[in-house]
């Protein structure tokens, strides 16, 4: 979990640096410098436009975060309180109107749907967030209703049915701050597929448009010279797994943290 | 047993109303007349018009789903604009790689979880535990398509010993099943290292379980004991992980075809969209999501075989 943390913590820093300041600026291209290996001027060299590979990195580490994080943002938002109203409808009409919705988008490969939303309206940044979070909605209503339901059992929340609270409040009182755990880690974990979930649409072209910086789209670049320059390939690669080995490392930890019946199952 | 397959096929027949009439607006909604399009800038207006009739563009938006619809029950999935030919015989030629790819890749990832999942489960806590399960987060953590491009760099560039993509075609078995295995290789690892903990844990679930403890008890081996008993428990998460992993499959496959320059659907689906080849990608997206809520159908149907305790719900 700390390995995870640090790492998460690395990328994110870095992300954030690069709004206020980044070595380089990458979308000025200078062939006079393409290809450099690594120095001090540039620590990870540059690729073939001249641009500063550590700077690249840095500015895609941002838009991946950035289009994760809207991503999951999205499935908080709608699935979460589509989750917590299911439960408290339990049984009725619209539980099931819910979860078979939610079902429904299950059923449909998300990659495919992700890549033919991106064909359909155009790619960018933006649509891509919004395929990828789509698909967000079902796995936060899932992990919410399944959460819920239990704690609808207990005495605290019979007492403030008693009280006159209605369902709306005790989903938001009682029942949200008791599930806050599990959305956490859950949330974790579909930031780091989030991540994944870019690099493979910026790598086929259907995800951030130059001239930003994106992972996935160094790789492509990177493909056509992998003959002669494997390192424009290798470095994006790692920075990657980097970051999404952190966030799973982090994601095992909380779980593991936050539910001590799990403890003994490490690693 | 009968109510709940039969509320099961009610669900799947609905999922894939909804799924066909989703696909259908989704591609009425890009922009530009793709009948414009093929002809060309100085194209005359009937004779654009007369294309339009041709492609089946005419008529109300109900219509036109109506017909494509009725013609893939039919097998007739339209004609390319592209291409001019049945959008049917183009994919029957790419799911010739498709298909093998995407079972070339199942039995893969299955060949090398079940050994790492049983032998991590069997020494829970061990080093080889700890390795394994380090091994799996590292496969989970690498995107597929970049594994790809390393397989290459080793494996064609370096030690020359396959090409770097193309498919040579089914003629010679050999080579097509050599050209295949590289790209079969970077889709089985992340879903392999997924299957593998899965196992892991769902075969950690049943050790502990009264009836392992009894045949440990009567002087049955460790390794006869986790073979026998644990592995035929722990089969039902694992069968839905396998179901639900071949919806990734196919969505792995379709960037990894692009990586190795692999002629299949993938190939297809994004040659459709560059050249605005609607009909193509509209036909096998939703060949590729038919295919997928069927298998998850399809795995339900065998956990309810399998577990009679599901049958009452």
């Amino acid at each position: 979990m700390l390995i995870g943390a640090v790492l998460t913590a690395l990328f994110a820093g870095a992300a954030l640096l690069s709004l206020v300041w980044v070595p380089h600026d990458v979308a000025r291209l200078d062939i006079a410098a393409r290809l450099l290996p690594p120095s001090p001027a540039h620590p990870l060299g540059t690729d073939h436009f001249g641009r500063d590979m550590l700077s690249m990195l840095m500015e895609g580490a941002r838009t991946s975060i950035a289009v994760a994080l809207v991503a999951v943002g999205i499935g908080l938002g709608l699935g979460v309180p589509l989750g917590l109203w299911a439960a408290a409808a339990r049984g009725t009409w619209l539980d099931d109107v819910i979860m078979r919705g939610n079902d429904l988008i299950f059923a449909f490969p998300s990659l495919v749907i992700a890549i033919l939303i991106t064909a359909v309206f155009g790619p960018s940044a933006v649509n891509a967030i919004l395929a990828i979070g789509i698909f967000n909605i079902p796995v936060f209503a899932r992990v919410a209703r399944g959460a819920a339901l239990p704690i609808w059992t207990l005495d605290y929340v019979m007492a403030a049915r008693v009280a006159g609270k209605g369902k709306a409040r005790i989903s938001t009182e009682h029942v949200l701050p008791n599930i806050t755990n599990l959305l956490i880690v859950q949330a974790t974990i579909q930031f780091s597929l989030g991540i994944l979930a870019e690099a493979a649409l910026s790598y086929v072209g259907l995800g951030a448009q130059p001239p930003t910086a994106s992972w996935g789209r160094m790789l492509a670049d990177a493909q056509t010279m992998i003959y002669t320059e494997p390192q424009l390939a290798v470095l994006p690669g790692l920075t990657i797994v980097g970051m999404v080995l952190g966030l799973n490392l982090l994601g095992d930890g909380l779980r593991d943290h936050l539910d001590p019946r799990l403890r003994r199952r490490a690693p | 047993m009968v109510r709940s397959l039969l509320s099961r096929i009610l669900s799947l027949s609905v999922s894939l109303v909804v799924a066909s009439m989703v696909i259908f607006l989704m591609l009425q909604a890009v922009p530009g007349d793709p009948a414009a399009f093929m002809l060309g800038l100085n194209a005359q207006p009937d004779t654009i018009a007369a294309l339009r009739a041709d492609l089946g563009l005419e008529g109300s938006l109900g219509q036109r789903y109506l017909t494509w619809v009725k013609g893939m029950l039919a097998g007739d999935f339209g004609q390319s604009y592209t291409y001019r030919v049945p959008v049917a015989d183009l994919v029957v030629d790419r799911i010739g790689v498709s298909a093998p790819l995407a079972v070339y890749a199942l039995i893969l990832s299955v060949v090398l979880a079940v050994p790492i999942g049983l032998i991590a489960a069997s020494r829970r806590g061990g080093a080889a535990d700890w390795g394994m399960m380090g091994a799996t987060q590292l496969g989970i953590a690498i995107p597929n398509f970049w594994f790809a491009m390393l397989l290459v760099l080793v494996f064609a560039v370096k030690l020359r010993w396959v090409s770097a993509g193309g498919f040579p075609g089914w003629s010679d078995p050999l080579a097509a099943i050599k050209a295949l295995t590289l790209p079969a290789i970077a889709l089985a690892l992340p879903q392999a290292s997924i299957l593998a903990r899965v196992l892991r844990s769902a075969v950690l679930d049943t050790l502990d379980q009264d009836y392992i403890r009894t045949a440990r008890a009567k002087g049955l081996s460790q390794r006869a004991t986790v073979v026998r008993h644990a592995l035929r428990n722990a089969a039902i998460p694992v069968l839905t992980i396998l179901g639900l992993q071949f919806s990734f499959l196919l969505a792995g496959a379709i960037i990894i075809e692009n990586v190795f320059f692999l002629p299949g659907l993938g190939r297809l689906i994004f040659q459709g969209i560059t050249q605005r080849d609607l009909i193509v990608v509209q036909s096998v997206t939703m060949l590729l999501v038919f295919a997928v809520i069927c298998v998850t159908f399809l795995v339900e149907l065998t956990y309810l075989l399998a577990d009679p305790r599901l049958r009452r719900r």
